[in-house]
C-alpha cells in the first residue's frame, strides 16, 4: 500500500518514456529503410543539435512560442472543454500586437507592454466564444473552435492587407514594427519572451495548485458533479480556464511577434497551436512538464532539420515520430493490463500484511 | 409446453462484485411456464443482479441455470437471446433517431443484398404488432414516442426474437396508471399465448393483480417463493421488510430543540412531467434525527436536490427554509430564511452539510487525493487560505485532523480517494461534511455500499453530531438503518407523504412497509404534526 502513489507516478513516467522510446525506434527504421546513409543522419538528427551552440540557440528559440502554447492548452483541457482554436487565440494574439506595434506611437517599453497586453485580450475573447457557446447553447466546441480559426485568418488576412500592409513590400506583409514595441533580445532568436514564459509557468503552476481558484478549476475538470457538490461556480470556472488559456496563448502569439519577427506576414497558419496540443499531451496538463513536452518538440524539430538539410532523408520523418507518440501516450489504454497488474499485486499483499 | 411445467431453474447461484460486493448468495429461483412471476425485494436486495445473471451480462461465481429441461451457459445477453430469454430494462434501450421498425429488428435484420430490407421491417413490426394487438407505427421515429410507446417497442423486440421468457424489470415505474393498466392486459394475453413473464416490481397491488407466483428477495438471499391466490398484501410486506440483523446503535434518547430546517408544502415535477413531489411538509429539529423511510424513487431524491441547492427551487412550488449558523458557528439565527434563489454554495454557508447518495458521482473526486477531497467544502474559506495562497499548513492541519478523527485508513493522505474502500472513502467525505459544524445535516444513503465496521463508525458519528445540536435528516432505503439512527420518522410513498413517528422506537418494520408501500396512509391531521414552526 505504501508505495502506490510512487508506483503510479512511476508507471506514468514510465508509460511516457516508453511512448517516445517506441517512437524514436520507428523514426530509426524508417530512417534506415529511407537513407543510403543512415548512420549519419541520426547522428545530425539525434546529436548534432545538442552539442553546437548555435542550434541550442535555435531550440530555445523555438521552444519559446511553444512553451506558450503548450501552457494555454493545460488550462483549456483542464476543464474538460476540447477548445481547438489555439491557433486561431495564437495567431490573434500575433495580430493584435503587431497592429498595436505599427498603427500607434508611444514610448519605448510602455509599447510593447501595451502590444502584449492587446495580444492577451485578444487570445481570451477568443477562447470565450466556444466556451460560451457550448456553456449556453451547447454548440459542440470541437466543431465551433474549428471553425473559429478559419474565421479568424481570413479576418486576420483582411486587416492585413486593408489597414496593415506596407505598400513598399513586394509581398503581403504589415509594415516593420516600430522600435518601441519590440522585446529586448538577449543574443540571436532568445528574446525576454524566454523570462515571461518561465515566469508563466512557475505562476501557472502556484496557480493551479496553491490557491482557491486554480483548485476550483481543477476540480470541474475532475468531476464536475464533485464541483457542483461542493458549491464551486461550474460554469463560471470552466470560463475562466478557457480566458485564462486564451491569454496565454494569445500573449504568446504577441510574444513571438515582437520578439522574433520584423513584420506581421503570416498569410495562413503558424502550426504552433497545434504543436500546443501536443506538448500538453506529454505533459499531461501539468504547467511543470510543459518544458519538457516543448523542448521535446523543438528538439525533433531542429534536428530533422538538420538531418534534412545535410542528408538525403527528409524531415517528415518528424511527423511519424510525432504522431506516434501522441497515439501511444493519448492511449490510456496502452499498458494498462501491466498497470492492473501492478495494482492487484499490490492490493494483495497489503491484503496480507492486514 | 404444458402449462406449470418449470421452465428455468436457476441453482445456488453465487454472485461476489469485483468491488467484494457480495450480490447474491446461494440464490434458488425457478419459474414455470406460461406464468407471471414476480421477483420481489427491497433495493439492494440482489433482484437486478439475478436477473442480469440470467440475462447473461453477469457471470455467476457458482450455481449453475437449467432453462427448458437443459443446463445452459449464458455468456451473453445474445446467448440469452438465442436462447429465449428476452429482457426489457428500467431504463430503455432503443435508439431514440431510429424508426419502431427499425428499433425492432436491430440485431436480427431482414436482410436484401446484404443491406436493411426496410419494407420487409415494417411488414414484421406490422404482423408482430397485430398479432399482439400492439398499437405501434412502424415507420415513428422512436424519440417522438411516449414512454409506454417505447415500453411496447421494446416488448416487441423481444417477441420479435421469438423469446420464450420475458424478463421485465420495473415496467410500471415510467408509466401512468392508464398506460399500467393497458400494459397488463397485454401481458395477460401474452401469457395466455404461452409466455412466461418475470415481473419486478415495489407496488404491491400491482403483483397481487397480475402475478401468479412471486419469489422474495432479502440480502442477496431467497426468502422464499409463495403463491399470490393464498397471500394478503401485508403478508407480502412482511416478507420483503422483515429484518434478519438488528444493528445496534448506541445512543441517548434525544434532546431536541429549536426547529432549524423547515419544508412547507413542497412540490416539484421532473423532466418527465411526473409528479415526483406532492405536497411535502415537514420540519427537522436541532439534537434530533429525521429519518425518511420509502422505497427508492418516492421523491426522496428530488427533496435533497432542493434542500441543498443541487436543485433550484424557484421553478417549483412550495418554500424551505432555515435557520442559518451564525459567524460564531455556535448559534443560529432566530429568524430562518428561505433557500430560494441561493447557490449551492450559499445554502452550504448558511450551515448545510450533505452527504450525498453517490459518492463516486458527488461525493468526490476518483482520481484526486484524499487530502484534496478532504477540503472541497472549505477550499475558498478563511480557514486554509492566507492571501492569495491556500495555507498548506492549515490544510495538512485540517487533513490530519479529519484522518485522525474519522479513522480514515490510508498511508498517505496525498494517495488517489479512488484507491479506498468504499468504507474509507465514505468516511472522507463524512469526515469533510461533519468538519465544518453544520446547522443541518442531509444524510441521503450515509452508509450505501459500505463494510459493517464503516457503518457502525458513521453511525456513531451521526449521533454525535446530532448530540452536538446539529439538526439530521437521514435519507435512506435500508430500513435497519432508519428505524435505529433515527428518533423520529417519515415514510414517503409516490411523492406524498405517506406517515410520521414521533417515535422511532415505538414502530416496527412491518409497520413501516405497510406506509413504504402504499398499504397504508395517515390521515391528514396526523401528519401535520410532521410540521412545526417552533
Amino acid at each position: 500500500m505504501k508505495n502506490k502513489k510512487r508506483m503510479m507516478t512511476w508507471f506514468e513516467l514510465l508509460r511516457t518514456f516508453l511512448a517516445v522510446g517506441i517512437a524514436v525506434g520507428f523514426a530509426v527504421v524508417i530512417i534506415f529503410l529511407v537513407s543510403g546513409q543512415p548512420l549519419e543522419a541520426m547522428y545530425k538528427f539525434f546529436v548534432t543539435p545538442l552539442i553546437s551552440f548555435r542550434y541550442l540557440a535555435n531550440i530555445i528559440e523555438l521552444m519559446t512560442p511553444l512553451l506558450f502554447t503548450g501552457l494555454a492548452v493545460t488550462f483549456i483541457l483542464q476543464t474538460k472543454v476540447y477548445n481547438l482554436a489555439v491557433e486561431g487565440m495564437f495567431y490573434a494574439g500575433g495580430l493584435a500586437a503587431a497592429m498595436a506595434a505599427t498603427l500607434i506611437k508611444m514610448d519605448s517599453g510602455l509599447h510593447a507592454v501595451l502590444a502584449l497586453l492587446a495580444g492577451l485580450a485578444a487570445g481570451a475573447v477568443i477562447a470565450f466564444l466556444p466556451a460560451i457557446l457550448k456553456l449556453k447553447f451547447e454548440a459542440n466546441e470541437i466543431v465551433s473552435s474549428l471553425m473559429l480559426n478559419y474565421i479568424l485568418f481570413y479576418i486576420g488576412d483582411f486587416i492585413l492587407k486593408t489597414y496593415m500592409k506596407d505598400p513598399k513590400s513586394t509581398h503581403v506583409a504589415s509594415l516593420k514594427f516600430a522600435e518601441t514595441a519590440r522585446l529586448f533580445e538577449f543574443t540571436k532568436g532568445i528574446h525576454f519572451g524566454l523570462v515571461i514564459a518561465v515566469v508563466l509557468i512557475v505562476a501557472a503552476w502556484l496557480f493551479l495548485y496553491r490557491t482557491r481558484w486554480g483548485y476550483a478549476l481543477r476540480m470541474c475538470g475532475e468531476n464536475k458533479n464533485f464541483a457542483q457538490y461542493s458549491g464551486i461556480g461550474v460554469m463560471g470556472t470552466i470560463l475562466l480556464s478557457q480566458m485564462i488559456g486564451g491569454a496565454i496563448a494569445g500573449l504568446g502569439g504577441a510574444v513571438y511577434m515582437m520578439g522574433s519577427q520584423q513584420r506581421f506576414n503570416w498569410e495562413w497558419r503558424s502550426g504552433y497551436g497545434w504543436d500546443g496540443l501536443i506538448i500538453a499531451i506529454i505533459a499531461r496538463n501539468n504547467p511543470k512538464l510543459v518544458p519538457i513536452g516543448a523542448f521535446l518538440l523543438a528538439y525533433l524539430r531542429i534536428g530533422s532539420d538538420i538531418m534534412s538539410r545535410g542528408t538525403d532523408v527528409q524531415n517528415e520523418v518528424v511527423s511519424i515520430i510525432q504522431g506516434v507518440i501522441i497515439i501511444l501516450i493519448a492511449a490510456t489504454g496502452f499498458l494498462s493490463d501491466y498497470k492492473k497488474k501492478l495494482t492487484v499485486k499490490m492490493i494483495r499483499s497489503a491484503a496480507k500484511e492486514d | 409446453m404444458e402449462k406449470g411445467t418449470e421452465i428455468l431453474s436457476m441453482k445456488n447461484i453465487t454472485k461476489i462484485y469485483s468491488n467484494g460486493v457480495l450480490a447474491n448468495s446461494h440464490v434458488d429461483f425457478s419459474v414455470g411456464s406460461c406464468e407471471i412471476h414476480a421477483l420481489l425485494g427491497e433495493n439492494g436486495a440482489g433482484k437486478s443482479t439475478l436477473m442480469k445473471v440470467l440475462f447473461g451480462i453477469e457471470q455467476p461465481d457458482e450455481g449453475t441455470i437449467g432453462f427448458l429441461g437443459k443446463q445452459v451457459k449464458i455468456g451473453s445477453s445474445d446467448d440469452a437471446l438465442k436462447l429465449g430469454i428476452g429482457m426489457v430494462h428500467q431504463h430503455f434501450k432503443l435508439v431514440p433517431s431510429l424508426t419502431v421498425a427499425e428499433n425492432i429488428v436491430l440485431g436480427k435484420e431482414p436482410k436484401k443484398h446484404g443491406f436493411l430490407d426496410r419494407k420487409k421491417a415494417v411488414e414484421i413490426t406490422k404482423e408482430l404488432s397485430e398479432r399482439f394487438r400492439f398499437d405501434v407505427d412502424p415507420s415513428a421515429c422512436v424519440q417522438d414516442l411516449s414512454v409506454g410507446k417505447k415500453q411496447k417497442v421494446e416488448i416487441l423486440k423481444a417477441l420479435y426474437r421469438d423469446v420464450k421468457l420475458l424478463i421485465l424489470d420495473e415496467p410500471t415505474a415510467v408509466l401512468t396508471p392508464q398506460e399500467t393498466e393497458e400494459l397488463f392486459e397485454q401481458l395477460n394475453k401474452l401469457r395466455e399465448a404461452g409466455l412466461t413473464i418475470i415481473f419486478i416490481s415495489h407496488k404491491l397491488n400491482e403483483v397481487k393483480q397480475i402475478c401468479q407466483r412471486i419469489t422474495i428477495m432479502r440480502h442477496g438471499k431467497s426468502v422464499g417463493t409463495y403463491d399470490v391466490a393464498g397471500l394478503t398484501v401485508e403478508d407480502i410486506s412482511r416478507l420483503m421488510v422483515g429484518r434478519d440483523i438488528i444493528l445496534d446503535i448506541d445512543k441517548k434518547a434525544a434532546k431536541p430543540k429549536e426547529a432549524r430546517l423547515f419544508v412547507k408544502d413542497l412540490s416539484c415535477k421532473n423532466e418527465a412531467g411526473r409528479q415526483s413531489l406532492d405536497g411535502i411538509s415537514f420540519s427537522v429539529r436541532s439534537g434530533e434525527i429525521l429519518g425518511i423511510a420509502g422505497v427508492e424513487g418516492s421523491g426522496q431524491e428530488e427533496l435533497v436536490e432542493l434542500i441543498t441547492g443541487m436543485k433550484p427551487l424557484d421553478q417549483h412550488g412550495g418554500e424551505i427554509r432555515l435557520r442559518a449558523v451564525l459567524p460564531n458557528g455556535n448559534e443560529v439565527e432566530s429568524e430562518p430564511v428561505s433557500v430560494r434563489g441561493l447557490s449551492v454554495k450559499q445554502i452550504r454557508q448558511k450551515g448545510i452539510s450533505y452527504i450525498p447518495e453517490d459518492r463516486m458521482i458527488y461525493g468526490c473526486a476518483g482520481h484526486v487525493s484524499i487530502r484534496e477531497n478532504l477540503i472541497s467544502s472549505i477550499y475558498d474559506s478563511k480557514e486554509i487560505n492566507s492571501g492569495l495562497f491556500l495555507n498548506q499548513k492549515k490544510i495538512g492541519q485540517w487533513v490530519h485532523n479529519a484522518v485522525e478523527n474519522y479513522d480514515i485508513r490510508c498511508d498517505s493522505a496525498l494517495d488517489e480517494i479512488g484507491m479506498l474502500s468504499g468504507g474509507n472513502m465514505q468516511k472522507v467525505i463524512v469526515a469533510r461534511e461533519f468538519s465544518t459544524n453544520p446547522a443541518v445535516l442531509i444524510a441521503d444513503q450515509p452508509t450505501r455500499g459500505v463494510d459493517v465496521g464503516a457503518i457502525e463508525f458513521i453511525h456513531r458519528k451521526i449521533v454525535e453530531i446530532r448530540d452536538q445540536g446539529c439538526a439530521v435528516l437521514l435519507v435512506s432505503a435500508d430500513l435497519n438503518e432508519v428505524l435505529e439512527l433515527s428518533d423520529s420518522i417519515l415514510v414517503m410513498c409516490q411523492g406524498k407523504i405517506s406517515g410520521y413517528f414521533p417515535f422511532a422506537k415505538k414502530v416496527s418494520e412491518e409497520e413501516l412497509g405497510y406506509y413504504m408501500l402504499g398499504v397504508k396512509k395517515q390521515p391528514e391531521e396526523e401528519l401535520r404534526r410532521a410540521y412545526s414552526e417552533e
